[in-house]
């Protein structure tokens, strides 16, 4: 019926991939998207060389989209290193949903990216040029 | 969708369904294929042909600068600009058209009496009121002024199905407060509060009160002079008309009485190198050239409303709010806000469909053409005081029918559908 929701989104948000909270963590980050009261958290766990991701866990609550997108995210950290986080691409991110992401959710699609951001990057996190106008 | 009932006679002397061949915004199919279904006047209304034909007709063959050329083309500019504030006048009930000042919209003419009549007479340790209930525009001003001025700035606060509590307004107005500000239709939720009657006890108690008639001037009929208001404030963009136009009511010895909002040009008599001279109101509140065109685009929506009738608009509303309510109402896992008593509850359904965001729901009804707002309606201490972060909100107008009523309980089970109770 609609594009947006397909199964796979509605998959992941039903069953979401590293869902909980990482404790020990080495890295914590949460943010919101006061707009639509979305929120997010996400907890990393670090390997012994301190630059590359050995777990990784979100929390979270809010649309489906944003649940989706932080599920399937999640998913592509493990073995990545912080630098390599840091220079995603927020596009790519888009892309691994499969789904067209209008103008008006691409915040609820990027709220997941930007806290990883948050949590790779000292608590500093913006979001993409892409999502600032909406 | 059951194509019969649209041949239902809807009490209100016109068709929903009929109507909507003067809004062009219907010629065209939704981006997936089907029908537009415009559940969302609360946010913004379509526009019927006459308001755009009248605006392309202003601009085609009327269009001069106002209140300045000493020639035929301006001075027809400036009578149909000003028949356009007499037809505000007219429709609100407002005592001379020389109490209408023209702005961009209801914010812009709250924060015109926030900054001009609220700087002059609002003081240190003085009290204004306003409500939970309200759209933001009729918050934040005051928080600034309040803030800036060190004066109080008291919350009437809401029961739980959607109406201002009384005892917190007769508590808050019995502390003597110099302003009551208080929408006469919630946005978020549809409630129709008993203005007139706010109105007189907020005079018995000494304080002027203004009236956000936003949500309501476009639904039902509403006199400033019956209810006894001292401001009042409008959007066109939700009454049909265009955006960039609205108008602030004000008592002509308050408005005369309050200093200027903005200065620059129109607004003055006579500038010196030294200083200068307020025009007379409502010019003295319109600095540089205003929205000509818009003004006159929101005269020709005053006259459709006015054609329809709006006491006929207000039954017509009544009418598919009654029978919306009572279908979503039988819906497992909809909650509906606001108090649904038809006589308090304008045509506006804010609600929570359990386990699924009103974005996601936004989103699910627009691949099925039906346009709803989601999100927080400028209104989040609403939400906060039913612990919602969101509602999806259906709310209609003159074009819509009982299909829509069925298009919207569709959708909200195909949403449940999709989502399988998540």
């Amino acid at each position: 019926m609609d594009n947006l929701y397909r199964d796979f989104i509605l998959e992941h948000y039903k069953n979401p991939h590293n869902k909980g909270v990482l404790d020990p963590h080495d890295l914590h980050y949460a943010d919101s998207n006061p707009t639509c009261g979305d929120e997010m958290s996400i907890t990393l766990l670090l390997e012994s060389d301190r630059v590359t991701v050995a777990d990784v866990a979100f929390e979270g609550r809010g649309c489906a989209i944003s649940q989706a997108s932080a599920s399937i995210l999640t998913d592509t950290l493990r073995g990545q290193t912080l630098d390599q986080i840091r220079a995603l691409d927020p596009q790519a991110v888009l892309d691994e949903l499969g789904v067209p992401i209008g103008p008006a959710r691409l915040k609820c699609a990027l709220l997941s990216y930007k806290t990883v951001q948050g949590a790779v990057s000292g608590g500093v996190a913006e979001w993409p040029e892409m999502a600032e106008a909406m | 969708m059951a194509v019969e009932t649209s041949k239902q006679v809807i009490p209100g002397a016109f068709s929903g369904t009929a109507l909507r061949g003067d809004f062009p915004v219907f010629d065209r199919p939704t981006g997936s294929g089907q029908r537009l279904v415009y559940l969302d006047a609360a946010a913004s209304s379509p526009k019927p042909r006459t308001v755009i034909d009248t605006m392309a007709d202003a601009y085609g063959h009327h269009y001069a600068n106002v209140h300045r050329g000493i020639y035929e083309l301006s001075e027809d500019a400036t009578r149909r600009f000003e028949q356009a504030r007499k037809a505000v006048a007219g429709f609100i009930g407002a005592p001379s058209e020389r109490e209408i000042v023209f702005v961009r919209n209801a914010t812009e003419a709250i924060n015109l009496v926030a900054y001009s009549w609220g700087r002059t007479n609002v003081h240190s340790g003085d009290l204004v009121v306003t409500t939970q209930l309200e759209h933001h525009a009729n918050i934040v001003p005051w928080q600034q002024l309040t803030r800036e001025v060190g004066a109080e700035l008291a919350y009437v606060g809401l029961t739980d199905d959607g109406q201002l509590n009384l005892d917190d307004f007769e508590a808050a107005i019995a502390r003597g407060p110099r302003l009551v500000c208080v929408s006469a239709v919630s946005n978020a939720l549809g409630t129709i509060n008993p203005v007139a009657e706010l109105t007189a006890k907020a005079h018995a108690a000494g304080a002027l009160v203004l009236l956000d008639i936003a949500q309501a001037a476009p639904h039902m009929p509403v006199d400033v002079s019956a209810i006894g208001c001292d401001f009042a404030v409008l959007s066109g963009h939700k009454m049909l008309g265009p955006s960039g136009i609205g108008a602030l009511w004000g008592r002509r010895e308050l408005l005369d009485a309050m200093p200027p909002f903005m200065t620059g040009g129109n607004m003055i008599l006579r500038v010196t190198l030294e200083g200068a001279e307020w025009n007379t109101v409502p010019q003295k509140f319109e600095a540089g050239t205003p929205a000509i065109v818009e003004a006159i685009g929101l005269g020709a929506a005053i006259g459709y409303l006015n054609a329809l009738g709006m006491a006929s608009v207000r039954e017509h509303e009544r009418y598919l709010f009654e029978h919306a309510w009572a279908a979503l109402h039988e819906i497992e896992g909809v909650r509906l806000l606001g108090p649904g008593d038809p006589a308090i509850h304008a045509g506006v359904i804010s609600m929570d469909i359990e386990g699924i965001h009103p974005h996601d729901v936004a989103t699910v009804f627009d691949s099925l053409g039906v346009a709803v707002r989601a999100g927080h309606h400028c209104a989040q201490p609403v939400m906060d005081r039913y612990g919602l972060p969101a509602t999806t909100r259906a709310s209609f107008y003159v074009y819509n029918d009982l299909d829509d009523v069925t298009a919207l309980t569709d959708a909200v089970r195909a949403c449940q559908r999709l989502f399988g109770g998540a």
